[in-house]
């Protein structure tokens, strides 16, 4: 345990000191804040979140997952809530419920005759019903605020090791295993057709999915999360035709929003979470007009070039 | 790839098969026999189980009874070994998805990669092995769409989708094609083209099996065809199978007694 404490520790150390490198490019009246360190760990979580929610949003989106990823941000509250019962720390009990209820979503989908979209209505407001009555008998309104808000700049190191780890992992994955989750994504029944393991595929993929949500908790929180895990996708797929580009360009909205969100709430002295959220918004909104070639602009531009009478 | 079976092995083997979605039954004892090398055309009506015996061959409707074998071993293996390159129907496809003609026709080479070293499959795309580009390459050039290989695939038209869905099969270079409803959508130049590519396949020895609407397509192609309206109604020669006597009893659902057409069209 030890040892593997110390390299994750170096390896915080040396994230933050390249992170400093940068910020210490930015003029000086933006770079000022990053002197503490509680703004440090803030950035680096921020900047882990951001990446690891870009990589995972081009699959939720491009699978039409939002709500799916809804569901599950809102069902790891009760787990939060329970994990802070039994003493156990909060990122398992997270996992296990959110976890719990993406196979749920799948078992009532598949065993009865209620589709999807209601399987996922259903089953994430009753968890975040239990989540939300469980908390109001045993803590303060603050910690709740926490956690479904999100709290980046009091945030734990316990909790930028877990989100270290899951943007470690989500990397991994994705690196290791592009092709079938690229063919899966794309087209799954060819996918099943050359003999790849579809099912292991798709809960592979969800579980990635939980594991970035429990990891973003505590910058955006449970939310605003679902925001992370839709709008860098969104964006990326306005303004590139190639999975890979999506990819990197997603990855690039993720960190950018949550770097320039972080800091505008410093700033501003607004939530950051909800400012993190603006920011992408704001990304999404630009592309959305100004795209090289889906963007409003474009189009219209397009069929204005198409209707005019030839002179 | 390595295959024990023989020349003589049937490319696809079905015994005493039953499959159903939830309570509704869609096929209900189908046997046959397909030898290798040979083009044939599944015909039947809409919802008749046609679609659904692919399905089950691809492993994606698993079936209730009965045995399936793919030259001489089941379906999971050959097909993690690259015996089967399917086409499905393009109405299930997400044609939104950001990717460009070729980068599609390389998934069909995603399964055998999975036999390339390791180094190999953790490059990115562009530094594919020599042979998966080529592969790649000789398919889009035989269905006619190298000019097309950077385009993404949401900007083409009905035809051209097919195509390079066909381009994708081919490139997987597999002994047996399973079509479902390659000319459905299709504009008339882009059929012509699709069957002249599958005739060339089948002249290299590749075994065809497709679902078809197209009697006119099945009478002057197809070596063999096979009816199925839930139950098998029979299996022979196009001029046997689709006379006007064996497709109106196929329309009204009546199948033949077992000493009836069956055996005397086989």
């Amino acid at each position: 345990m030890l040892p593997l404490e110390v390299l994750a520790t170096s390896l915080v150390e040396t994230l933050t000191a390249a992170l400093m490198m940068v910020v210490g490019l930015l003029p000086e009246n933006l770079s000022a804040p990053f002197e503490y360190r509680f703004m440090q760990r803030a950035l680096l979580t921020s900047v882990l979140v951001g990446a690891t929610c870009g990589l995972l949003s081009c699959f939720v989106v491009l699978k039409r997952w939002s709500l799916l990823g809804d569901a599950i941000s809102h069902a790891v509250l009760p787990g939060v809530a329970i994990a802070y019962l039994l003493g156990w720390p909060f990122f398992v009990g997270a996992f296990v419920t959110g976890a719990l209820t993406s196979l749920g979503i799948g078992a009532i989908e598949r065993h009865t005759r209620i589709k999807s979209d209601a399987a996922m209505g259903l089953m994430f407001t009753a968890a975040f019903a239990l989540g939300i009555v469980i908390i109001s008998k045993i803590t303060t309104s603050t910690h709740l605020l926490h956690i479904l808000f999100g709290n980046v700049l009091g945030v734990q190191t316990s909790a930028l090791m877990l989100t270290l780890l899951a943007s470690l992992v989500a990397v991994l994955t994705i690196w290791l295993a592009y092709r079938p989750l690229l063919l899966y994504t794309f087209d799954p029944q060819q996918a099943q057709a050359m003999g790849f393991n579809v099912s292991a595929i798709h809960y592979g993929l969800i579980m990635l999915l939980t594991l970035t949500i429990v990891a973003s908790l505590e910058t955006v929180g449970i939310i605003l999360v679902v925001a992370m895990l839709v709008t860098p996708g969104a964006t990326a797929h306005l303004l590139t035709d190639r999975f890979g580009t999506m990819l990197a360009l997603s990855v690039g909205v993720g960190v950018l929003s949550a770097v320039a969100g972080l800091v505008l709430s410093v700033r501003l002295d607004v939530a950051s979470g909800g400012a993190i959220v603006l920011v992408a918004s704001g990304l999404f909104l630009l592309a959305l007009l100004a795209a090289p070639r889906h963007g409003l602009i474009a189009r219209r531009w397009r069929r204005w070039r198409f209707n005019r009478p030839v002179s | 790839m390595e295959n024990r079976a023989t020349d003589t092995t049937p490319a696809l083997e079905v015994r005493g098969l039953y499959a159903a979605y939830g309570q509704e039954p869609v096929l209900e004892n189908i046997s046959l026999s397909l030898t290798q090398g040979q083009w044939t055309a599944i015909v039947g009506p809409n919802g008749g189980g046609k679609s659904s015996l692919l399905s089950v061959v691809i492993g994606s409707l698993a079936p209730l009874r009965g045995e399936l074998r793919i030259l001489g071993r089941p379906s999971l293996a050959q097909r993690q070994a690259g015996s089967i390159a399917y086409m499905a129907q393009q109405e299930r496809m997400e044609w939104d998805f950001p990717i460009s003609v070729s980068d599609t026709v390389m998934t069909g080479r995603f399964g055998l990669m999975r036999h390339d070293p390791l180094w190999r499959r953790l490059l990115p795309q562009r530094w594919a092995a020599p042979i998966h580009r080529q592969a790649v390459e000789e398919a889009l050039d035989a269905v006619d769409m190298t000019d097309m290989a950077a385009r993404p695939i949401g900007e083409l038209s009905g035809g051209q989708k097919k195509r390079v869905m066909l381009a994708r099969a081919l490139a997987q270079r597999a002994p047996i094609l399973l079509l479902d409803e390659p000319l459905a959508g299709v504009d008339p130049p882009s059929e012509a083209l699709i069957m002249a590519t599958l005739e060339r396949q089948r002249r290299a020895g590749r075994t065809i099996i497709m679902v078809t609407h197209d009697l006119s397509g099945a009478r002057r192609y197809a070596d063999q065809v096979l009816l199925i309206n839930r139950t098998m109604f029979g299996m022979g020669t196009p001029e046997t199978m689709l006379s006007d006597s064996m497709l109106a009893r196929l329309a009204t659902g009546s199948p033949p007694a077992p000493s009836g057409g069956f055996h005397a069209a086989a």
